[in-house]
């Protein structure tokens, strides 16, 4: 809501000091957010002043039609001569009054004005547009050209009020009321401790039967319709200066006399308007919820199919206007161009309608208009009246209509709000003790009418719908004694029982994660479905089973993660093409898993609390939304310098760093050659865990597959890993056990084995394990070495360093070769590996 | 080796001189001291303390002398060769101490190198400011809740107040979730704030609540340098008997003062959300100038454009409404919350000018934040 200063100062005496920095300061600590202050005119300086144009004369040897103007501006140049201007526009011929600007002034935006020589002629100033003098739109695409009855030489900075201050403010869903002048007046004046001089406070003439004929069929959704009638409108007659200038100033476009009488009625006083022209209006207006499938064209030339839940006005005919959204076509008042068939006679309606209803159908249509916004937000029942007076009055003085004594009202009796609140309420609210005295005083101030002593029987005031239950009066109380002068106090939480373990283990997987040289990158959760053809997932793959939105901010990518690869491998290739190219990137987050059997989330009660079964009911409908973690990495892992050469990243640091998360967790991941869409399929671990007495697949590790790398632009030899971080969450150790520490001496013994090689080396070290028993401390493979001519066709030698040591003695060499050969035997048996000999 | 003779006399025996023996000491001395290297010395040393040398020779002879001559030359020799090995060995010791100084120094590194072998990684600021004020509340015994991130509208919307027909509603620049067959009404969307956290809260814990809800958030905006479809709020909630706006003031003081020092403290302008009941719109004292740009153009202050302060976010008292929706006693019980975007306080707080810095995950924006903030 845009306020200008200058209207505000209509209803409030604000001393003349006071500035709009001022009004704002004291409107933002009332709970007004206003978030700028507009200085409208700012750097103005005369003169300009009003003129006539004398002569027109045509330039045409110029790209442009130009023209060369003599203009009387009276006295205001010093010597009364005609002023001679060059001017580029068209819209004014001989007789016209215009703005001139004479050298010495400056326009806003610091623009010097001078006499200076263009297209061939000297311009002593020139003939100003709307924009130019930073007015804002006018509609006429030209100069202004002012009413015939304008005086030739008068100022036109105080004539067209060019310097002003208006107040922009985000008035809250609850705050209809200060959708207007009359509001936000209310509220300056409270916070002042000034008078109002409220102009919805008219005489009105009570409702008789000779009015304009209403017919409400539906009093919940209209409870009060209010139709006045003025005849004999003239139609030369215009909006005058004052009128455009404040509706320019809100931001709205004057129109034509009565569309702007309407408008500016409307914010002024926050009443929606609406005029019809009475000639176009077939009998009784009436007002019901549509008939499924009926048509209207709304003012915006759309033809709408109303829902059996839209309000209409009708006429005898059919639809004429979307309640409290739209006015419809056939009935709107003519442009003042349209001489033939002249707006002469009006029905201006002042109705109240249900704030669902019009919020409702406004949603349907996707037709946010001044009226709706209002009316959603709640309007004054009680100003319809007053509204409609003051319209009539000025289309009565402004183009010459004639009240009709007719007045209609149809009212739904409805008694004021009145709720019941302890005085001491907004005290237990804001831990501050204001007194009952205190607390009447503000509301009284608001405009409630206040009985009762400890007990307060409240009533409130028409124009404040959304003052319901104590807690919105304590907030009145307590915002204007001024939430600054709100104490500071610590409340005293019981001892919490500090980070879950799922939420300790996200953080250290995620400082593991970047002790390893992995930085983090989150990604938005949005992916396409071709990614999953890209990323080599088979038809029947689950993670093609997506959660879609309806709304996507990209169509392309509509669908939620069911991996966080496709966003992690972008980040990647976005830093390479950024010219970083030796990467380790991490992310941990949610991916977004469909029910089996998908359904609609039902809307339960907010009444009472919804039983364990509703809410069971509501959480089966969403998707799982486990957490995941996942690395990707290229180009190198360690880098070539001074102390030799680096090392590629590749698909061992990529189940490495499973591991490095599995440890974190305190979980057996059990890594295994596997097979799995992105990976190349000679490079890729499965990883899983034992869970439930079952293994289950948790994730994959690897080096990609050329095509996965090919098809998204990624580097090659690209590594990456993914896992359910929920799922190892669950098998993790709670506390690790201390081992026992012997201190007896070690006794180291090497193998080397030659075996198959697609025998995995995991496999190998199981069966060395088993067979060593327990005199076996630590194993470690230092050395695999392939060689077909040492060691045949198709064989590795996989080389071992045991370490055994018991805890109660020193171990001889026998008792050292019996556990090394034990565990060559066992891996022997179970793997086909030989003793390289 | 000759056999004692008893008629010899040493007089006449000229290596037992003690002329003879005192040239052969200062003989090995002066090559000792001549010895430039560890090798010389050792040939000086085989010359002259070896078993050919004069001084040893000298010393067989002794054994050939009269008992009663024995002991004066026996006691010649060996002062003498007591000299030359102590000779040797300051010598020896003095070459070994040139030798290791000259080792060291050409053993000497530049230990200015880089060594960047694998460079550091890091965790995002998103990630580790949440965790900043996490803990700040963990230490006064709140605990942090979390929850779906496709979440149900009841959660999201009704349970907090908004009910279908509310304005806010419309204003939540919602993203929806397909409802089955591709049909437009799920009831599912994608939780336009933390809020629904604390409906879950209020519905699984024990009475009175103290958490913190830290977490990724959705709403229809296009990504531009203020703005991010997705995004990080952290919320929190107290329910218990008797709380105030003065605790919740409190609360959000103790907050600033943890994450931006001494002395900081907060301010309440009234607003209006439908979850909270009186409602406002919180400010911090801006940590930089601490008020002192405004009015002051000497001095202005970029990080609060000279306002003296800072918007952090939305605050108020739980509306009953909403309590009475997840079971809980308005009469008997109240609460305060409080929410506000973790990327704006990342923005103030270490001056990231772009939000899509935030986003991109470009490792020259993250690196530089390490492991904690």
């Amino acid at each position: 809501m845009r306020v200008p200063l200058s209207w505000l100062r209509e209803y409030v005496d604000l001393p003349a000091t006071e500035t709009g920095r001022d009004v704002q300061a004291k409107l933002i600590s009332a709970g007004l957010e206003v978030e700028t202050v507009e200085q409208l005119g700012d750097g103005l300086k005369g003169p300009l002043v009003v003129g006539q144009v004398l002569t027109i004369e045509e330039l045409t040897e110029f790209k442009k039609p130009i023209r060369f103007c003599t203009v009387d501006v009276g006295q205001a140049n010093g010597t009364g001569e005609p002023q001679e201007l060059i001017c580029g526009a068209r819209n004014f011929q001989v007789g016209d009054k215009v703005v001139v600007v004479l050298p010495g002034a400056v326009l806003p935006g610091g623009f010097e004005i001078a006499a200076r020589k263009t297209y061939g002629r000297v311009s002593h100033g020139m003939i100003c547009s709307s924009n130019e003098l930073g007015m804002g739109d006018d509609g006429s695409h030209g100069i202004i050209v002012l009413p015939p009855e304008t005086e030739v030489g008068k100022d036109a900075i105080e004539l067209l009020e060019l310097v002003d201050e208006v107040l922009d403010i985000a008035v809250t869903a609850n705050r209809g009321d200060c959708l207007s002048i009359r509001g936000v007046a209310r509220e300056t004046a409270i916070g002042y401790g000034l008078p109002l001089r409220d102009p919805a406070l008219l005489d009105v003439p009570g409702p008789n039967a000779f009015g304009y004929p209403v017919q409400v069929s539906d009093p919940i959704g209209c409870d009060r319709f209010t139709a006045r009638t003025v005849t004999g409108l003239s139609p030369e007659a215009r909006s005058p200066i004052w009128l455009q200038r404040r509706l320019q100033k809100v931001g709205m476009r004057p129109i034509s006399l009565t569309v702007d009488v309407t408008n500016y009625v409307m914010m002024e006083l926050g009443q929606p308007l609406h005029a019809y022209d009475r000639n176009l209006v077939h009998g009784t207006i009436g007002v019901r919820r549509a008939e499924e499938g009926e048509r209207l064209v709304t003012l915006d030339d759309i033809e709408r199919k109303l829902h059996a839940e839209d309000l209409v006005i009708t006429d005898e005919r059919g639809p004429i206007g979307l309640a409290g959204v739209m006015g419809g076509a056939h009935t709107e008042i003519a442009d003042h161009d349209d001489v033939e068939n002249a707006t002469t006679d009006v029905v201006i309606e002042a109705a109240h309608f249900d704030q669902v209803a019009i919020a409702r159908t406004a949603r349907r249509h996707k037709l946010s208009s001044e009226a709706s916004r209002r009316y959603e937000r709640g309007v004054d029942p009680a100003a319809a009246a007053a509204a409609a007076q003051r319209t009539v009055d000025l289309l009565v003085l402004l183009a010459g209509g004639t009240a009709d004594a007719g007045v209609t009202e149809v009212v739904t009796p409805s008694a004021p709000h009145t709720l019941t609140v302890r005085a001491d309420h907004p005290d237990k609210v804001a831990g501050v003790e204001y007194g009952r005295e205190t607390v009447v005083r503000r509301l009284q101030q608001i405009g409630c009418d206040v009985y009762g002593q400890d007990e307060l029987i409240v009533t409130v005031p028409s124009w404040r719908p959304d003052l319901l239950e104590p807690n919105d009066l304590a907030e009145e109380v307590i915002r204007l004694e001024g939430y600054e002068n709100l104490p500071s106090t610590l409340p005293k939480p019981p001892s919490g029982r500090g980070l879950t373990h799922r939420q300790r283990l996200h953080r250290r997987v995620g400082r593991a994660l970047a002790g390893e040289g992995y930085v983090e990158a989150p990604n938005y959760p949005f992916v396409s479905e071709q990614v999953f053809d890209q990323l080599g997932l088979a038809a029947d793959d689950p993670a093609r089973r997506v959660v879609k939105l309806v709304n996507p901010l990209n169509d392309e990518e509509p669908a939620l993660r069911t991996s966080l690869l496709p966003g992690l491998l972008g980040a990647l290739r976005r830093n390479d093409g950024r010219g970083s190219h030796d990467l380790a990137l991490f992310e941990t987050g949610l991916v977004f898993q469909p029910r089996e059997e998908r359904r609609v989330a039902g809307h339960l009660p907010v009444d009472r609390r919804p039983t364990e079964e509703e809410i069971a009911a509501l959480n089966a409908v969403l998707p799982e939304q486990p957490r995941h973690v996942a690395v990707v990495l290229a180009g190198a892992r360690e880098q070539a310098g001074w102390w030799g050469k680096g090392r590629p990243a590749d698909w061992a640091d990529a189940v490495e760093a499973a591991r490095v998360v599995a440890r974190e967790a305190g979980a057996e991941l059990i890594v295994r050659t596997g097979q799995y869409g992105p990976w190349h399929p000679g490079r890729c671990a499965e990883l899983a865990i034992t869970a439930d007495g079952g293994e289950r697949v948790i994730g994959h590790a690897g080096e990609l597959h050329p095509r996965v790398l090919k098809a998204l632009g990624l580097p090659a030899r690209t590594g990456a890993m993914e896992l359910d971080l929920d799922a190892l969450e669950q098998v993790g150790d709670g506390a690790p056990q201390a081992p026992s520490i012997s201190t007896f001496p070690v006794a180291t013994q090497d193998v080397a084995l030659v075996v198959d090689k697609p025998v995995p080396a995991a496999e190998v070290e199981a069966a060395l394990r088993e067979g060593a028993g327990e005199l076996l401390e630590a194993i470690r493979l230092f050395d695999v070495y392939v060689n077909d001519e040492q060691l045949g066709d198709g064989k590795k030698s996989l080389a071992y360093a045991l370490r055994f040591r018991a805890g109660d003695r020193t171990l001889t060499v026998d008792e050292a070769s019996a556990a090394r050969d034990a565990a060559v035997a066992l891996a022997g048996e179970r793997t086909g590996a030989v003793l390289r000999g | 080796m000759s056999a004692p003779n008893k008629s010899y006399d040493p007089v006449e025996v000229e290596a037992l001189k003690p002329e003879e023996i005192e040239r052969m000491r200062d003989e090995a001395l002066a090559a000792f001291a001549g010895a430039d290297s560890l090798e010389a010395l050792q040939e000086a040393k085989v010359a002259h303390t070896g078993g050919t040398s004069p001084l040893a020779l000298a010393n067989r002879e002794i054994g050939a002398l009269p008992p009663h001559a024995k002991a004066a030359a026996g006691k010649l020799v060996g002062q003498a060769r007591g000299a030359v090995n102590k000779g040797l060995a300051a010598r020896q010791a003095e070459l070994e101490a040139e030798r290791d100084q000259r080792v060291l120094v050409e053993e000497a590194v530049d230990v200015t190198l880089p060594y960047d072998r694998v460079p550091a990684g890091a965790r995002h600021p998103l990630t580790t400011l949440s965790e900043r004020i996490e803990d700040v509340f963990v230490a006064m015994g709140y605990e942090v809740a979390e929850g779906p991130q496709v979440e149900a509208e009841w959660f999201n919307f009704d349970a907090l107040n908004i009910g279908p027909d509310h304005p806010a509603r419309g204003e939540a620049d919602t993203f929806f979730v397909e409802g089955p067959d591709g049909g437009s009404d799920s009831g599912v969307v994608l939780r336009t704030h933390t809020s629904p956290v604390q409906v879950r809260s209020l519905l699984d814990r024990e009475l009175p609540v103290y958490v913190i809800c830290p977490g990724r958030v959705y709403r229809t905006d296009e990504l531009d340098a203020t703005h991010t479809p997705v995004f990080h709020q952290v919320e929190l909630l107290a329910v218990d008997e008797g709380l105030t706006m003065a605790d919740l003031k409190g609360t959000m003081d103790h907050m600033v003062q943890a994450l931006f020092g001494e002395g900081m403290k907060t301010r309440l302008r009234p607003n209006f959300f439908p979850f909270t009941e009186p409602s406002a719109e919180m400010d911090m004292v801006c940590y930089v100038c601490r008020g002192e740009s405004v009015g002051n153009p000497d001095r202005p202050c970029r990080t609060c454009s000279s306002e003296g302060w800072i918007e952090l976010g939305g605050c108020g008292m739980v509306n009953p409404r909403v309590l009475t929706a997840c079971g809980v006693d308005p009469e008997k019980y109240s609460g305060f919350a409080f929410g506000f975007g973790i990327e704006r306080m990342l923005m103030f707080r270490h001056n990231v000018e772009d939000m899509r810095d935030m986003v991109e995950g470009d490792v020259r924006f993250t690196r530089p934040f390490g492991m904690e903030i």
